[in-house]
């Protein structure tokens, strides 16, 4: 089966350029700035939407995600608005693969089947849920990929040769490397590490393999893009919300537009990726 | 719940891939995939090695002091006017309850392991407490991680583990209690894979913690079941514990779980009522859930966000509970009661003037329930109540419920 994700990077390959994978909290601060985010993603430059699902315990979270799960859940923020958020979304845009990211609980007390039905009429296209490793592959992994939703892994420096295969098996998309060992919005790793991190993964699947963990600037969306099959940047993002909210979380400038400037430098980043490095 | 049938033993568990039943498991990001394995291995070496053991068996009769006492607890048995009840004295132990058992062990494998630094998280702080103590005897520097909350309750305990060089980072995030904790420390985990371990406080989180926690405690429920044959004759019918995380219980039960005719009643934290939210009563008033690695009963809305609970405990102050406690639970072994604030500070109270042994407020639930059975029991009838930890901890928050100052 081929899905949105597919076709794009397949797209980005012709193209012969890395894609921005963007991620956003879901219903951060409230449900309709946040679709608002969402809609401007695409227009600023963003090649895959990384939709975050909210939860009280993010155990691999940095304070700034951590945060935006707790303001986004604060404005009410629930898996059937962030479903809901998607199927609006896709009213307006049908090409722009979207990805949920988040944790799995609040998917099994929604239900697996009911949830996998719901996300694919919701227009959602994969899944990257942290805390199933392959090891729980029958919870969530194989079901979605019989329903025909990616099921994207986290392959991480922990991850050796010899555990890789069992990673890489039932992965489907892309594969999602994490630049380091730690949490999100933490600094990024030496980028030498990254890019032989990303070539021994790719001497394990042909599937394209997209960096994330660290990136905040277009310059390093520039030299991860640069052998890297993707870039993923989340915190920068969340963080460009946080800033335009006071202290009482009140909008100080309008979320969407921060968010699609700091999205245009970096895709202007992984747009000059290839070009740097073939000079 | 959907029963499973019931098992010719309730001992086996749990499987290869960690579950008892639909419990347990490794839920865990991928970065901890690789060190919850390791760990694995080095558990499944030692677990039958005899040198590891007999290392074990020496610390624990030299350094922590067991076999703890069975106390035949003549003062409360004469006030309630039932059953004999005793006391499993595990707050004799060396820093004052069962969690020195769980310490020594994984101390014990942390340095098979070669690993270089400890963390841990606390809620109480008995648990800091006895981290801090082992990384001290053996020489590893010490993080523990405390929610903010009980930074401020619990402030003798977070002045003993600096003292015994640990670094105790308050935690703010939610309500800053036991769950925060172990969220920050699994983000530490997560950060410093290369040369830390973490010694997790109670039987739950990712395969195999559940399992070797639950192991190094079953000394309590080996020794008791001894110790009553000894003193009694024959086996209790009666054994009661307090459910947090559940590591004490889960101690005591373990080694009688085959002994069909004794009755095992674990006590979860009732707090204000299971009426609202202010209560930990996870299995009585909570759902199966995923959290901290493993499926348990969690306290959680409809949308699968955990809650924060309440209880005058900090000990059981947490919205979870082992997993192999959830499978228990719904096999019908083990049955799982509630007891109020209000009737865990009585029974302390009672405890301290008629036994003239002070008990930490966790212990003071399983003895409330005992408050409430014992009466109506035969005084031929014989209860264990395994007295997990000391209250010298708790005298401020006992004096502030008492609106006294100390």
């Amino acid at each position: 089966m081929v899905t949105r994700i597919d076709r794009r990077m397949a797209k980005l390959k012709t193209e012969g350029r890395p894609a921005l994978v963007t991620y956003f909290m879901g219903g951060d601060p409230d449900y309709d700035t946040s679709l608002s985010i969402m809609k401007a993603l695409p227009k600023a430059g963003a090649d895959i939407i990384e939709l975050g699902m909210p939860f009280s315990d993010p155990m691999a979270d940095g304070p700034a995600i951590q945060a935006a799960g707790l303001r986004a859940l604060k404005g009410g923020q629930t898996l059937v608005k962030t479903l809901k958020m998607a199927s609006d979304f896709r009213a307006g845009d049908n090409e722009t693969p979207i990805v949920l990211m988040g944790y799995y609980n609040p998917i099994y007390i929604y239900g697996v089947d009911r949830f996998l039905k719901d996300a694919i009429a919701s227009g959602i296209d994969g899944l990257i849920v942290v805390d199933l490793p392959p090891e729980m592959d029958e919870e969530l992994c194989i079901p979605a990929l019989k329903a025909g939703i990616n099921f994207i892994r986290l392959a991480t420096p922990t991850t050796d040769d010899k555990r890789l295969p069992k990673v890489l098996q039932n992965t489907s998309g892309f594969v999602y490397y994490v630049s380091m060992t730690g949490i999100t919005g933490s600094a990024l790793a030496d980028t030498g590490k990254v890019a032989a991190a990303v070539k021994r993964i790719k001497g394990h699947t042909d599937l394209p393999v997209c960096v994330g963990f660290g990136v905040k600037t277009a310059e390093q969306a520039r030299v991860i893009g640069a052998n890297a099959d993707g870039v993923v940047v989340g915190t920068a993002i969340v963080n460009a919300v946080a800033n335009v909210l006071g202290p009482k979380g009140e909008k100080t400038a309008d979320p969407a537009e921060a968010v699609a400037t700091l999205v245009s430098g970096l895709a202007q980043g992984v747009r000059s990726a290839r070009l740097a490095a073939a000079e | 719940m959907n029963k499973p049938a019931t098992p010719n033993s309730f001992r086996t568990g749990p499987d290869e891939q960690g579950m008892f039943g639909i419990f347990g498991g490794r839920f865990v990001a991928e970065t901890l995939m690789p060190l919850i394995l390791d760990l694995e291995r080095h558990w499944n070496e030692v677990k039958n090695d005899a040198d590891f053991r007999a290392e074990l068996t020496d610390l624990s009769t030299h350094y922590a002091g067991r076999p703890s006492k069975l106390y035949f607890a003549e003062g409360l048995t004469k006030h309630l006017g039932g059953a004999k009840v005793y006391f499993k004295r595990e707050d004799l132990n060396h820093t004052g309850s069962h969690k020195i058992n769980n310490c020594l062990g994984q101390i014990l494998l942390a340095k098979r392991m070669g690993k270089k630094r400890i963390i841990a998280e606390t809620g109480a702080g008995q648990h800091g407490v006895a981290s801090a103590t082992v990384a001290a005897r053996f020489g590893f520097p010490c993080v523990v991680y405390m929610g903010a909350t009980d930074v401020a309750r619990q402030s003798p305990n977070v002045f003993r583990m600096k003292l015994l060089g640990a670094e105790v980072r308050p935690v703010t995030a939610g309500h800053g209690t036991l769950k925060d904790a172990m969220n920050e420390a699994l983000r530490d985990w997560v950060t410093n894979v290369e040369d830390t371990y973490y010694l997790i406080g109670t039987a739950a989180g990712p395969h195999p913690y559940p399992e070797l926690v639950r192991d190094f405690q079953s000394v309590i429920g080996i020794e008791a079941r001894a110790q009553i044959l000894e003193q009694e004759g024959r086996l209790p019918d009666t054994i009661i514990a307090a459910v947090g995380g559940g590591s004490n219980a889960i101690g005591l039960f373990h080694p009688f779980l085959d002994d069909k005719d004794v009755r095992i009643i674990g006590i979860e934290a009732g707090g204000r009522g299971l009426d609202g939210i202010e209560h930990c009563a996870s299995m009585n008033a909570g759902a199966p859930g995923v959290l901290h690695g493993n499926r348990t009963y969690l306290l959680q809305n409809s949308d699968g966000q955990i809650m924060d609970g309440h209880s005058i405990s900090a000990g059981l102050d947490y919205p979870g509970v082992g997993p192999e406690h959830s499978w228990l639970r719904d096999s019908g072994r083990v049955e799982y009661v509630p007891i109020l604030d209000d009737e865990a500070l009585e029974a302390f109270k009672l405890t301290t003037r008629v036994e003239g042994i002070i008990p930490a407020l966790e212990s003071a639930h399983a003895i409330a329930h005992a408050v409430k059975i014992v009466p109506a029991m035969d005084k031929d009838q014989i209860v264990i109540v395994n007295l997990s930890g000391r209250g010298d901890k708790d005298v401020h928050t006992v004096a502030s419920m008492l609106g006294m100052e100390i």
